[in-house]
């Protein structure tokens, strides 16, 4: 897959690039650098800074009164990501975070293209419906899938009405899954509409008149194309699954802990803060290798 | 007269595409109304109209890309009209050619016998041969954004004919190349269906472009099929006002019918004229600008029919020249080829348009 080189007629413009469009060239860029100023400042005083101070504490040491001894360097936080328990709930977050991914992306895809082939007017209330839920609260609605699938709730009476027994799915593994893919399917849609939504849909055609069948079209064109899409959608879904906290505090088990969940623990409860931040700080290396997959694959074809 | 008698060419031998009473409807909206078409085993078949006329509907009916409201759409002898695209012995170039980006150009032309689950060695000599029909050998590895318009239009041929369709359909497939291209591609693509001898049937809103091209052309309006016949038959015998507009330049003269060989001209003069259209009826007379003919007004010959009005312009065409003559109650256009010599009126001046029997033709209004 080789792409195509810069055009000869390219290099020459660059090469004969006379003086005077140096110079309008340079002034564009500090005017963009400028207009961009408050937003790095912003992200280096918020952002940066404190990951730095993550960072540092992550190589620190753990006195004996819970404090944190900013000295005696070492890796002694890293090594203890290794112990069973911590890698078990590593392990537990990447399945649940990659099952809530999944299981977006098949929700979400039909949806999706359903939205992105109908009518102008149509897609926008679509769109509307699809942002409805944040219009309220998030903790408000995880308290409502609280209501939803537990004891009593909707789900159960489900379940009794057509034979299945009393079940009650509060407080697993389950609700949290449901709690997550509730959560992040609009962040699956709205990318996924958006790439679908610019497929020429002609291409669709040519593929069914070329003998291809539906599914074969979907497989063999729909779906590469809207591959940016799909791999947006994925990310953004996977990375806030993966250090989620608050979905898996209000509807799971005490038995599951989850990565957001043993962060916190970390630094307010066992008052070890290295290991609370080099945790964080080998989550944020998974999403940093996601988000670079990302550009490497889907973000050349945007 | 009417689309019956280009149809009775092909009736002895099953047609390639038979359109029976084909109705399709968009909501409210009549897309293609009550069409009747035969279209022969190798003909190079042109659908002809504005936009909006419905030919393009047709062709997507025929390819499969729309179902019919109503009627019956047969091709070879075999009812089609529910089949979806992917189980008709028909291949589409479509107007945007619809190549596949995320593919190379030889991908793409294999893509149709893959999904026919040819074998691979196969698949890749009939690739090989299609891309060299068409002349793109080199460019194999190539992405639709890399080419040109003429090479995405060839790959797009390719991708067809690859497959050796029954039917070839062609969605106005010179439509975005510009002239020069344009014309070059259309002795190609006929000397292409000589070639490989299938049934070409294209789309076009370019008249020259259907006659220059066509064996036979079909013209619709308003999702009517008014006329079908040879280009020389449809140039010669429109059926109505509206096709001797649509095709080539014309002069309509408005006339009502006094017996089958007479019609009295808007003037309150009459003229012979030969039609079979009813006592009475509201007609034009059809005087293509390069068969009339032009003299002073006490010169016309004895044989001639004339006109006399007075000349408003002149305008230089190199090869021709278009004069623009007005009467009180119609304005006409004369063409001349430019020869030496002959009669130059002077803007202003009286002049005759005359005509003999043979060169007009009486439509309907």
């Amino acid at each position: 897959m080789t792409r195509a080189a810069v055009r000869p007629e390219e290099q020459e413009a660059a090469a004969a690039t006379p003086e005077y469009e140096k110079a309008a060239n340079r002034a564009a860029s500090r005017r963009g650098l400028l207009l961009s100023l408050p937003a790095y400042a912003y992200l280096v005083l918020f952002f940066a800074v404190p990951l730095g101070i993550v960072m540092i504490y992550s190589f620190a040491t753990r006195n004996r009164f819970g404090g944190t001894d900013l000295s005696g360097w070492n890796l002694e936080a890293y090594r203890k990501l290794g112990e069973p328990i911590v890698r078990d709930i590593l392990f537990r977050s990447l399945w649940l975070a990659i099952l809530t991914t999944l299981i977006c992306l098949a929700v979400s895809y039909p949806f999706a293209y359903f939205m992105a082939t109908r009518t102008p007017l149509l897609r926008n209330v679509m769109l509307v419906f699809v942002m409805i839920p944040f219009w309220t609260n998030f903790l408000v609605r995880n308290y409502a899938w609280r209501v939803l699938l537990g004891n009593d709730g909707l789900f159960t009476n489900i379940t009794e009405a057509i034979g299945l027994g009393e079940r009650e799915l509060l407080f697993t593994t389950s609700a949290v899954v449901i709690g997550l893919v509730y959560g992040s399917l609009p962040f699956m849609v709205l990318p996924l509409y958006a790439s679908i939504e610019r497929i020429d849909l002609s291409l669709v055609e040519a593929s069914r008149d070329l003998y291809a069948s539906g599914f074969q079209t979907f497989r063999r064109i729909l779906f590469p194309l809207s591959m940016p899409g799909v791999i947006a959608g994925s990310i953004l879904v996977f990375v806030p699954s993966l250090g989620a906290y608050v979905t898996p505090e209000i509807l799971g088990g005490a038995k599951t802990t989850l990565l957001g969940s043993y962060i916190v623990t970390q630094f307010l409860t066992a008052r070890n803060w290295p290991v609370g931040a080099s945790l964080s700080f080998v989550l944020m290396a998974v999403m940093l290798v996601a988000t670079v997959v990302y550009f490497r694959t889907g973000g050349r074809n945007l | 007269m009417m689309g019956d008698g280009g149809n009775d060419q092909v009736s002895d031998q099953v047609a390639a595409v038979e359109l029976t009473a084909i109705t399709k409807r968009f909501g409210s909206v009549v897309a293609v109304d009550n069409v009747d078409l035969k279209i022969a085993d190798g003909e190079f078949f042109a659908l002809l109209g504005p936009s909006g006329c419905g030919k393009t509907t047709t062709l997507r009916m025929i390819a499969g890309l729309e179902l019919p409201s109503e009627g019956s759409l047969k091709i070879f002898g075999d009812e089609a009209g529910t089949l979806p695209p992917n189980k008709r012995p028909v291949n589409t170039v479509f107007q945007d050619y619809a190549l596949f980006p995320h593919m190379t150009v030889e991908v793409n032309v294999a893509f149709g016998l893959k999904m026919q689950r040819v074998p691979k060695v196969e698949i890749a000599d009939r690739v090989g041969e299609a891309i060299s029909l068409v002349r793109l050998e080199g460019l194999e590895q190539r992405r639709s954004q890399q080419l040109s318009g003429g090479q995405r239009q060839r790959v797009a041929l390719a991708r067809a004919l690859v497959n050796r369709p029954k039917v070839l359909l062609l969605d106005e497939p010179l439509g975005a190349l510009d002239l020069k291209l344009r014309q070059e591609m259309q002795g190609e693509l006929k000397a292409l269906q000589r070639e490989v001898g299938i049934t070409f049937v294209f789309v076009t809103h370019d008249q020259e472009e259907a006659l220059t091209m066509a064996d036979r052309i079909g013209v619709l309006n308003e999702g009517e099929l008014l006329q079908v016949g040879t280009p020389a038959e449809i140039y010669e015998h429109p059926v109505n006002r509206f096709v001797a507009n649509f095709i080539g330049q014309t002069n309509l003269l408005d006339a009502t019918v006094v017996s089958n060989d007479t019609v009295c001209l808007a003037n309150g003069v009459h003229i012979p004229g030969k039609s079979d259209l009813g006592v009475g009826s509201r007609v034009a007379v059809c005087l293509r600008p390069e068969r009339a003919e032009m003299q002073r007004p006490d010169e016309v010959p004895a044989d001639h029919q004339s006109v006399v009005g007075r000349l408003e312009s002149v305008t230089y065409l190199g090869n021709a020249l278009v004069y623009t003559v007005v009467l009180d109650w119609a304005r006409l256009e004369v063409r001349r080829e430019n020869q030496p010599g002959g009669y130059r009126p002077y803007v202003g001046e009286e002049v005759a348009v005359s005509w003999t029997l043979d060169a007009i033709s009486v439509v309907r209004a």
